[in-house]
């Protein structure tokens, strides 16, 4: 016997299974950096003294950041379309320049790191440098757990189209959703970090 | 199917298995021994208490030190005693190991919406747990800081504090795992017929109570993430400036607040009491509805009154944090709701005492203990108002009566309601009957006993007795009337030890007893009982998975021939 609704929809709740799943490992998440976010709010007002993000964040290479991921998200939604649209070559390109603006995102995230590592600002120089590293850590975290998804839908994954294009699909929708909200962690990330 | 089952080997059928009842299984095992070993820790500590700086018999060798119990050790015991006992026992125990085993099979799914998840679920709770006990050999020993863990004690504590947050992170993600598995089950997976007005009590309970773990549960993680930080990367998240520690000022940045944990900490912890509650009054309103014969008092009200309860249960954590000194507007606040909540969980307790009025009530070992479970929750509750209140609140907070108010919603409730819940469905698990003349002698000394044990707490706290005295309170001047309790309360804490070896029998002679095979031994009416086999088919749990036409408690229905009247019987 077999799982009900695990690929169709459910008539009366009109989702599938792993759709809804993923919808609720989401709200876990918001949860998780909405904690992570009321810690900020709760630390900057805690003290007179905080200091602006342009002060030791660099504003420019986050901003190119903000596009690659944006941009990547598009591409994700895109891949998604074209296999709905029956067409596994474009889903196949379009995983791939997901991954590779992701990888871009992680390159620059890199340089912004070790930049500041190399003039010494650490996360035990101050709350605000504290914080910048765990949620931005958190959120690379989350970024590198939704590329190891991506590529495995790209390439190993991907035999499952032959056998059973529809959960296939559906497969590529859940990812795709969790990435969107990886997206939306940074939206929100960059200018409380870097601009306010 | 059949001929599919024969080809499992025991590693995939017992260890590895993703099939909904094996992992119930396994999660009840794990947890029931976490929750001996939990309340082991605990005899050890309150023979310091009742003999302060005496050998301890029997296990002084392994503690050293002439077998007398150092103070650290004290302090560790305490922490991984509410450790243990909440996030290792009760709630696996209460969400793992019944959600697990008895939410499909009450609503007609075949298994959990993600089997795999659910294993892995399983494993890292095992894995979760093993960390926690790994703690206890590193240097310093096991976590000390309290099962709260507040900085900046928690910053500066030895490494087992750090295991212990590890720990948590896998008991957080394996919680995670668990609860979306039962939120998709319950919504994608009720068979024909079960709509939502004639779910189980059982399954709403333990619905609310996946949506509690999967909200409450992450801040606590990114608390846990920022404590990690603090501890390893050198950040001050929880240190104020300027800390002082053995007399010399602390070089870490600082700018930190404590408060900030406590506040993150509650967000989880108080929703997780619900955690703790919610199933057993699952539990109990099954076994209420099943041995009075006649439906239960209230259905709708006591569904709505839990909703609210859940939704309640995130806007109160500050109760816990009324001597913290964060200002009495905000406790104003958090008093107002804390009354508020206190609103359905008597809706709760009043609909299940009216649901025996007029029954023809059974007294077996499961009804016992279920009718244990409401006067004693119903202690629990009522000496919880006062502490809702800042003025009150206070003057006790920090003495025993506080002990004994959680232990008697967690103690004599959850855990009676647990073992209400095993009592009852062990037919159903293992296709056996339990011995009722030990379940009742189980009942009956338990019962005694945790009065023992918690009852003189009220009259410590009252008089004004620290929760936190390594020496029972010997030295300290409240306590010289009421130092006498000690010895009481340690000899009721050995003899409940004592009392559970009815239970540990019991369960294995009935274990190795013979199988009765009865699929209805209760004549009871949810989907379970009325059309598995005992215990269920390995994967698929039903010959022919049933359709629902009737509410969940139709006993005594006038012109049925029988007293019961299964839900998948057609109108």
């Amino acid at each position: 016997m077999d799982i009900p609704f695990t690929v169709k929809n459910r008539p009366d709740t009109g989702l599938y299974n792993g759709k809804l799943g993923v919808w609720l490992f989401l709200a876990s998440e918001v949860m998780l950096f909405g904690g992570l976010f009321s810690a900020y709010i709760f630390l900057r007002t805690g003290v007179e003294q905080w200091p602006t993000g342009s002060e030791y964040l660099d504003i420019p290479l986050a901003t190119l950041n903000t596009l690659f991921l944006i941009t990547s998200s598009v591409t994700m939604v895109m891949s998604w379309a074209s296999l709905k649209l029956n067409d596994f070559k474009k889903f196949k390109i379009y995983s791939g320049v997901t991954l590779l603006l992701a990888l871009a995102f992680l390159v620059v995230k890199y340089f912004e790191y070790t930049h500041k590592f190399h003039v010494g600002y650490l996360p035990s120089t101050n709350n605000f440098l504290g914080i910048y590293f765990t949620m931005t850590g958190l959120h690379v975290l989350h970024i590198i757990g939704g590329m190891i998804c991506i590529f495995y839908f790209w390439i190993p994954g991907a035999k499952m189209w032959e056998s059973d294009p529809e959960r296939f699909t559906n497969r590529i929708e859940i990812v795709g959703l969790y990435w969107h909200f990886v997206d939306l962690v940074w939206i929100f990330l960059f200018p409380v970090l870097y601009l306010l | 199917m059949s001929a599919e089952q024969h080809k499992q080997s025991f590693l995939t059928k017992y260890i590895f298995s993703t099939d909904h009842k094996v992992i119930g299984l396994q999660y009840g095992i794990t947890s029931l021994v976490w929750l001996l070993f939990g309340f082991a820790l605990m005899m050890i500590m309150r023979y310091q208490l009742a003999y302060p700086e005496s050998p301890i018999p029997f296990v002084g060798s392994i503690i050293g030190d002439g077998g007398i119990l150092p103070s650290e050790m004290y302090n560790s015991l305490g922490a991984m005693h509410g450790t243990i006992m909440i996030f290792l026992g009760v709630v696996p125990l209460a969400f793992g190991a019944f959600g697990n085993y008895f939410v499909p099979l009450q609503i007609g799914a075949i298994d959990m919406a993600f089997p795999k998840l659910n294993a892995a679920s399983y494993w890292m709770y095992f894995i979760g747990s093993v960390i926690m006990a790994v703690g206890f050999f590193v240097p310093g020993g096991a976590a000390n800081s309290g099962w709260t863990s507040y900085p900046p004690l928690a910053d500066i504590a030895t490494t087992g504090q750090t295991v212990w947050l590890f720990g948590m992170v896998m008991l957080i993600t394996s919680s995670l795992l668990g609860s979306v598995n039962i939120l998709v089950t319950v919504i994608q997976l009720r068979t024909e017929g079960m709509t939502w007005m004639k779910l189980p009590i059982f399954v709403w309970t333990q619905f609310i109570t996946a949506f509690l773990l999967l909200l409450a549960f992450p801040p606590l993680e990114a608390a846990g993430v920022l404590q990690l930080m603090d501890r390893l990367a050198g950040t001050s998240f929880f240190m104020p400036s300027g800390l002082v520690v053995s007399g010399e000022v602390l070089t870490n940045a600082g700018g930190g607040s404590p408060l900030l944990w406590q506040h993150l900490f509650w967000f989880l912890a108080h929703p997780e009491v619900y955690v703790l509650i919610l199933p057993a009054f699952g539990i109990i309103t099954e076994i209420i509805a099943n041995n009075t014969r006649k439906p239960i008092w209230g259905y709708k009200a006591l569904v709505y009154a839990m909703v609210f309860l859940g939704f309640m249960s995130f806007i109160v954590w500050a109760h816990h944090m009324y001597i913290t000194g964060m200002g009495t507007s905000i406790g104003a606040f958090f008093q107002t709701t804390t009354m508020i909540i206190s609103i359905p969980s008597v809706v709760i307790l009043t609909a299940l005492l009216l649901s025996l009025w007029g029954g023809s009530i059974r007294f077996n070992t499961p009804m016992l203990f279920a009718l244990g479970f409401i006067p004693m929750f119903g202690i629990g509750g009522l000496t919880g108002l006062p502490l809702g209140l800042a003025a009150a609140d206070i003057h006790l907070h920090d003495t025993y009566y506080v002990i004994g108010h959680f232990h008697y919603v967690v103690a004599p409730g959850t855990i009676f309601a647990l073992f209400a819940g095993i009592y009852y469905w062990f037919p159903k698990m293992t296709g056996k009957r339990t011995n009722e003349t030990l379940g009742k002698l189980h009942f009956f000394f338990s019962m005694i006993f945790m009065n023992g044990v918690f009852m003189p707490m009220f009259v410590q706290g009252l008089a004004g007795v620290s929760r936190r005295l390594w020496d029972g309170g010997e030295t300290y001047a409240h306590a010289a009337d009421v130092l006498y309790l000690n010895e009481v309360m340690s000899v009721s804490a050995w003899l409940l030890g004592l009392a559970q070896i009815f239970f540990i029998v019991n369960m294995i002679i009935s274990l190795f007893g013979k199988k009765t095979g009865e699929k209805n031994p209760w004549n009871a009416t949810t989907l379970e009982w009325t059309d598995t086999t005992s215990p269920p088919l390995g994967h698929g749990n039903f010959e022919v998975v049933p359709s629902v036409y009737r509410g969940p408690y139709e006993y005594s229905v006038p012109d049925d021939e029988q007293d019961f009247t299964p839900q998948s019987k057609k109108v």
